[in-house]
């Protein structure tokens, strides 16, 4: 089952609007996020900010200092690069809760080119101290998100994928900040992937069994913080780790991981964006596979980790 | 609203305080923000010790809120929020020392009576605006008040957060430009001249008042025009003199962020001292 990740976030802030703290604030892109569904039930905490978006952080800041909870809204590109020191000033250093909507992220505007493209909010939201960093696998993930972040006193990211990704997720499970999830198990490499290279992962593990290799799977959806004791549990009896992203290699979930597990002296390969920016492609099948950002490419960094470990 | 002659001697006086408050922070040596925080003395002094409400807890829900954009000048509102008793004096000193509460740059997590973060210039306007939108959703009908530097209107998130203050008829906003004509490498007029400045706020929708920024009676009453005005936010334009009070500092762009000597610090206690006996 494929649903769309932002459906279910305007979604979700339809359902904590019940909460009368939250407001919605956005800039001309309530139709592309979604966040606009909230505007047509709580008109009165819907705010259209127009294209400005450094302003709408700041207002977004000084709403949370009056209780309100805020949803900011753009494509990521827009809040987590245009509006950074907002960001970094207005909302991170008093720690306020705010909630960044980075829609439309990585490369799923595969249409509008490397400008519309982000590939680095990761790296740019991750090294902000008292922030949060969410990448969700689905749409299920996505909803559960949305409910935390408003619960969590202090800044969180959320990345949002434009396109309808496979189902992972049940809405029966317990879904908390911080939360890593096994979606298949395996003996020889674990592969923690985060947004739409779990499925990719999910893939390259059905690959690899053919030639009798085992992958273990990991949903990585929680950036930061970082919940190492799980990741370590995740490596117990692996051979070596390979990361998944769909973003640039430097400042990501593999940099994350490689940061984190940096006592282990384990063997690490990254997939993901190799320090460029985007570009324009048909559809996103085409971008993602134009960047190696393919089961196939999983496929081969888990052999490359068999590699090196029997050398 | 008319105030009397006692009131305005003792904001006077208030406004002196504030100043030799500035000094106590400031000793020979120490480099800071004297030259901003002069020039907002009076502002601020009208604002905290007459104009706005506050309570004995600097959290109260009901207070106005006093957001200092240009960051940088924090040390006259340390000053005043020093008076109010929200803090211990021997802070003064610590300004800007691990030890101390009294951060470069405001922090509302550090320091009893401050509102916001700023000081990355063009920020504390659109924190302002979020504030007054926070509070009249929850029907509480606090003002709040916001210092700009003109220096920090060339920072375009101003102008953002202008345009928003005015499409959501912010009226319970009101900026005070701190328009003292000396950034912090030199004259506006070197640097970045800005044309038109109240043109320009009444072109992005605000209700303007022109007044001179250290005439306590002129400020205190462009506060009570701007508390009348309906629908549109307003800015009070106050010509004011970077680093007033203290000669050697006057227009003087050193001061922005400099260090007085032992001799200069010694004059500006005495200047002081000269007007109190005036005052």
């Amino acid at each position: 089952m494929y649903l769309s990740l932002r459906q279910a976030y305007g979604q979700a802030l339809v359902e904590l609007g019940q909460n009368k703290s939250v407001v919605v604030l956005e800039a001309d892109l309530g139709k592309s996020t979604m966040s606009s569904e909230f505007q047509s039930i709580y008109p009165d905490r819907y705010f259209q900010m127009g294209i400005a978006e450094q302003n709408m952080a700041s207002v977004a800041a000084g709403m949370a200092l009056t209780g309100r909870v805020a949803f900011i809204n753009s494509f990521a590109v827009f809040t987590a690069g245009r509006a950074y020191d907002q960001i970094r000033s207005s909302i991170c250093i008093p720690a306020l809760n705010v909630n960044i909507c980075g829609s439309s992220a990585g490369l799923s505007d595969y249409g509008d080119g490397k400008t519309h493209q982000s590939v680095e909010d990761i790296a740019t939201m991750r090294v902000l101290p008292n922030m949060t960093v969410l990448s969700p696998v689905d749409a299920v993930e996505t909803k559960l998100m949305v409910r935390a972040m408003m619960e969590k006193a202090g800044p969180c990211y959320l990345r949002i994928n434009r396109n309808e990704l496979p189902v992972y997720t049940s809405e029966k499970e317990k879904y908390y900040i911080g939360k890593m999830t096994l979606l298949r198990e395996g003996s020889d490499v674990v592969v923690f992937a985060t947004g739409v290279m779990v499925s990719k992962a999910m893939d390259a593990a059905g690959i690899l069994e053919k030639e009798g290799v085992s992958i273990r799977v990991v949903n990585v959806s929680t950036i930061k913080p970082l919940d190492k004791t799980a990741l370590r549990n995740f490596c117990v009896g692996m051979k070596g780790i390979v990361t998944a992203e769909e973003h640039s290699t430097i400042g990501g979930l593999g940099s994350a991981i490689c940061e984190a597990l940096s006592e282990d002296r384990v063997a690490v390969e990254l997939v993901g964006i190799n320090d460029e920016f985007g570009i324009s492609a048909e559809n996103y099948e085409l971008i993602l596979e134009h960047y190696g950002l393919t089961s196939g490419a999983i496929v081969e960094n888990v052999r490359k980790v068999l590699r090196i470990v029997k050398h | 609203m008319s105030y009397t002659i006692s009131d305005i001697k003792e904001l006077k006086r208030k406004a002196l305080d504030v100043r030799a408050n500035i000094l106590k922070m400031l000793p020979p040596g120490k480099v800071g923000h004297l030259g901003g925080s002069a020039s907002a003395a009076d502002i601020v002094s009208a604002l905290y010790f007459k104009h706005m409400k506050l309570y004995e807890d600097p959290k109260d829900d009901r207070r106005d809120r006093c957001i200092f954009s240009k960051g940088h000048a924090v040390l006259a509102q340390y000053a005043c929020l020093v008076e109010l008793g929200y803090f211990d004096r021997s802070e003064l000193e610590k300004l800007k020392t691990l030890n101390g509460i009294l951060q470069g740059h405001p922090d509302n997590k550090l320091t009893p009576g401050i509102e916001a973060v700023t000081g990355s210039l063009g920020q504390g306007l659109s924190i302002s605006v979020g504030m007054a939108l926070g509070l009249q959703l929850e029907g509480n009908g606090a003002r709040v008040y916001c210092i700009v530097g003109d220096g920090e209107l060339a920072e375009g998130q101003i102008w953002e957060a202008a345009m928003a203050a005015s499409t959501y008829a912010c009226d319970n906003v009101c900026a005070i430009l701190d328009y003292n004509g000396v950034q912090a490498t030199g004259s506006t007029k070197e640097i970045f001249p800005i044309r038109d400045i109240r043109e320009k706020w009444n072109a992005f929708g605000w209700y303007t008042i022109e007044i001179d920024g250290h005439d306590i009676e002129q400020i205190l009453s462009a506060l009570e025009e701007a508390g009348q005005v309906k629908g549109k936010p307003t800015m009070i334009i106050a010509h004011t003199t970077k680093g007033k009070g203290f000669a050697f500092a006057e227009n003087n762009a050193y001061f922005h962020n400099g260090y007085m000597t032992e001799a200069q610090h010694k004059q500006a206690v005495d200047m002081l001292s000269a007007m109190r006996m005036e005052a």
